[in-house]
């Protein structure tokens, strides 16, 4: 299966080719669908196949030597062990959807084909990633996967936030990068060679000390960079100015996912190293409350999904800190899939309201207008929440039963490589996960109740709809109810105008809103630019039908029907205890059955897994989903007619902001970085540069007063040279 | 004889030769410094060949080399002169500063539009190598 795995991302590669050939040309653009969608679904179904061709075997590897280098050697070759085979299906099938629905979501767009082409170079880069034997050329991928990034986050490239953000993306991943590199120099040089088997095999027999402990703590840099995990997890958020396509794609479901992906395939490596694992877990454990609550905080849908990225690829990070690297990577997969799905429903619920602030959509009756939508969406939240059915909240509980288990040493975690992350790790992620997951299920509840809340009963009117509409009739009493509230949250303002009061915090959020509000006007431009002259058609010929319009095209609409159908029931695969787990293998490449045999034993699937759901993490996940519900319920009835997330009070604003991390990077980094480059400049042109000047000018000055005595007249010239040989003879005679 | 006299005699002719070629003005006269100065070198040459007992007679060799020498380039020398006289109606050798540099000492700068018309007149046949000698400097300048 390794065979065929290592041509598997040729075809994406092929597809980016051909569509680069065609952007060049100018020519059959008709067959661009074709060319981008076809070649990326038939790799789809090879990974698919690769999946079943694996099975629950271990690990095996075919590979081309590279190059002689005279040391390590380097491979061109594919790595299929369960995780490669995992994620490259999940990969494939979220590239797949994604091309699909850029089909008729991006045809408009003037660039539609350079842009498909970067897709399928972003999916091959992504698959040499997961199949890759040889870390020199996951590095590879991992930096085509950060320059396709950079270009499609600037695919609008006219808006100045664009430009910015891709650059932003750039800059702070590659930060990341710099140490990943080094850390993969280390572990080569410990293992003396850049294959992922003997490295593995070398933290395994030679423990956590000297090349591996460092390797390993260098490789969370990357990891950082590339999962968005704080202190890097700026880029992410702002990643969203780029097409809401490429958001579910790159920023969702696989680049951000190759950090999570690069620590569980070198889990071996980590394991050995207690300090790459405390770090891990303390950078997580930031990461996954901060992002949730700024999640809560948003009011542009992108960015509440991007902070909700953040979060959830902070959860796989601390499931994997807590050695739970079997629910890492199933809340990895499931996550890819909702996530894609929640993305994709925004890009239709963006193209077709026009705009993406929650503050406006929960005025256009979307549960109506868009119905499919709303099924699909509603789904995807609710997994995202952790509700029952769907695959988020089998993940999330064994992410919980994970972090229980090494807590309390209790659990088949020492079965893993026989070592067990320290329990303070556990105990930590333990209440990471918990209260992220209260938190994740209060704003996907006020995701959910902005976007398609219900209307009629007056709960979600817009604050701005209130404060014009209450000086003329008596309030309703809903409407008063928010009046008393206001008056007595805000007693300094004048207690004659609660409406004042209301504006006035409506106009405090609208100042810290603007720079998100300009991102989504524009972007809210584009889109209406690209499909200007259809809708205008369309909302004349008929101004009654436009409810009952077609809500999207069916290229769109399929890929949210098949990414809901597999959320709802992929989590099942988690129920069965170990199925998945079998499917992984373990994290040094050998399948667990193949490890009972060579024991003598039979290790019971239940006792070897974390997946299995344990009452105790049910209990604690269902209570955490319950608190988040209650608390965002009880909140929109408390307060009718304004954003639930009111109930974070003093940390709105901050959470708001994302806790001010842009401005920390700016004092940190941006500035000393500029006033060090102004430094340099300025001893260039000052220091430097003064020398340089100062040489020019004397000789200048030299063959000024050289001109002076070119008089042309040959006597006087004679005389200089009479002149200096006397002086030469009597030096000559006197220095005697 | 002792060799002061003939060393004596050829320092005075030295200083003499340079004193000529330095200060006079008439170019033939220059030349005719030279001449003294060459001589003087003669003179020396031969003294220092008998002080020093030369075996082979090399300063006595070098001496007809000389002679001849200077027979050439007094030749050459006149050739350039008479030239010079021809062209300038002089042979004043401090009137020919064609070559010296803009605002050297002693030498008015010149304007640099002054070359635009210079360039074009045809009858300034005996200026014109000193004009194009002049233009590039201006240019340059």
């Amino acid at each position: 299966m390794s065979t065929l795995a290592l041509w598997i991302p040729l075809l994406p590669l092929l597809s980016a080719a051909a569509l680069a050939a065609v952007s060049l040309s100018g020519r059959g653009r008709r067959t661009v669908p074709a060319l981008a969608v076809l070649p990326i679904a038939a790799a789809a179904v090879l990974t698919f196949v690769v999946l079943v061709g694996h099975g629950t075997g271990a690990a095996t590897e075919s590979r081309i030597r590279y190059a002689a280098t005279g040391g390590p050697e380097l491979w061109l070759g594919a790595r299929v062990d369960g995780l490669a085979a995992l994620i490259a299906v999940l990969v494939g099938v979220v590239a797949t959807a994604v091309q699909l629905y850029s089909v008729s979501y991006m045809a408009h767009e003037e660039r539609y084909t350079s842009y498909s082409a970067l897709i399928s170079l972003f999916t091959a880069a992504m698959l040499v990633v997961v199949y890759s034997t040889d870390l020199l050329v996951l590095l590879v991928g991992w930096e085509v996967m950060g320059a396709c990034s950079y270009f499609l986050i600037g695919h609008h490239w006219e808006r100045p936030e664009a430009r910015g953000a891709s650059i932003k993306a750039f800059l702070v991943t590659k930060f990341g990068d710099v140490p990943f590199l080094l850390g993969i120099l280390f572990l080569a040089h410990g293992a003396g060679t850049f294959r992922v088997q003997p490295i593995l095999q070398h933290a395994i027999q030679q423990g956590g000390h000297g090349y591996t402990a460092a390797g390993a703590i260098l490789l969370i840099g990357g990891v950082m960079g590339k999962s968005a995990q704080v202190p890097l997890q700026t880029w992410l958020p702002d990643a969203m100015a780029g097409p809401t396509p490429i958001s579910a794609l790159i920023h969702a479901a696989t680049m951000v996912a190759a950090g999570v992906y690069v620590v569980a395939r070198l889990y071996p490596v980590f394991l050995v190293t207690p300090a790459a694992l405390w770090i891990l877990a303390i950078a997580a454990t930031l990461t996954t409350v901060t992002a949730a609550l700024s999640a809560f905080a948003q009011r542009d849908l992108k960015r509440i999904l991007a902070y909700s990225t953040v979060s959830q690829l902070a959860l796989m990070v601390a499931a994997l800190a807590a050695g739970g690297r079997d629910a890492a990577v199933f809340h990895l997969m499931s996550h890819g899939g909702f996530k894609a799905l929640l993305f994709l429903g925004a890009g239709v619920i963006i193209h077709k309201a026009g705009t993406g602030d929650v503050d406006e959509l929960n005025t256009q009756d979307l549960r109506r207008k868009l119905p499919v939508t709303f099924i699909t969406m509603t789904i995807g939240l609710a997994a995202l929440a952790g509700v029952p059915p769907f695959s988020g909240f089998f993940s999330k509980e064994s992410i919980a039963g994970a972090a229980y288990d090494t807590a309390t040493h209790s659990g088949p975690t020492k079965s893993l490589l026989g070592l067990t992350p320290p329990a303070g790790i556990g105990w930590l992620v333990l209440v990471a996960t918990l209260l992220t997951g209260f938190l994740t299920a209060a704003y996907a509840l006020r995701t959910w109740l902005m976007l398609f809340g219900p209307l009629e009963r007056g709960w979600f009117r817009s604050a701005v709809e209130l404060s014009q509409r209450q000086p003329q009739a008596p309030a309703p009493s809903g409407v008063s109810m928010a009046e008393a509230e206001a008056k007595a949250e805000t007693e300094v303002a004048p207690p004659t105008a609660a409406d004042a009061a209301a504006g006035s915090e409506w106009a405090l959020e609208a100042l810290v809103a603007e720079s998100i509000r300009e991102k989504t006007a524009a972007e809210v431009a584009a889109a209406a630019d690209a499909s200007a002259s259809a809708e205008a058609a369309k909302a004349t010929k008929a101004k009654t039908k436009v409810r009952t319009g077609p809500e999207a095209p069916r290229a769109e609409l399929l890929p949210l029907v098949v990414l809901a159908a597999v959320t709802t029931v992929f989590g099942f695969a988690g129920l069965n205890l170990g199925w998945f787990a079998s499917w992984l293998g373990d994290a040094d490449g050998n399948a667990y059955h193949a490890k009972a045999a060579e024991a003598g034993k039979l290790i019971q699937p239940a006792d070897a897994y974390h997946l299995g759901p344990g009452l105790l993490s049910i209990l604690l996940a269902l209570l955490a989903l319950a608190l988040g519900l209650g608390v965002v319920l009880v909140a929109a009835r408390a307060k009718p007619g304004t954003d639930p997330n009111h109930v974070l009070g003093f940390l709105r604003k901050p959470a708001f902001l994302g806790f001010r991390a842009d401005d920390l990077q700016d004092a940190v980094v941006v500035r000393p970085t500029q006033a060090a480059a102004d430094a340099v400049g300025f001893l260039d042109t000052e220091v430097v540069d003064a020398y340089v000047r100062g040489s020019g000018h004397a000789a200048r000055l030299l063959g000024e007063g050289l001109r002076r005595i070119q008089t042309g007249n040959v006597q006087l010239y004679l005389t200089g040279v009479l002149t200096g040989v006397v002086v030469i003879a009597a030096a000559l005679g006197f220095g005697r | 004889m002792h060799a002061i006299y003939p060393l004596t005699l050829a320092a005075l002719l030295f200083a003499v030769g340079v004193y000529g070629v330095l200060a006079r003005r008439n170019a033939v006269a220059v030349l005719m410094a030279i001449e003294l100065l060459l001589n003087a070198v003669n003179l020396n040459l031969v003294t220092f060949s008998s002080l020093l007992r030369d075996q082979y007679g090399m300063g006595q060799v070098f001496t007809i080399f000389l002679i001849t020498v200077a027979a050439a380039e007094t030749g050459l020398g006149l050739a350039i002169v008479l030239l010079l006289y021809r062209n300038r109606g002089t042979a004043a050798i401090d009137d020919a500063r064609e070559l010296g540099e803009d605002g050297a000492l002693g030498l008015k700068r010149v304007p640099p539009q002054a070359d635009g018309d210079g360039n074009g007149n045809a009858d300034a046949a005996n200026t014109a190598t000193a004009t194009a000698a002049r233009t590039p400097k201006a240019v340059t300048k």
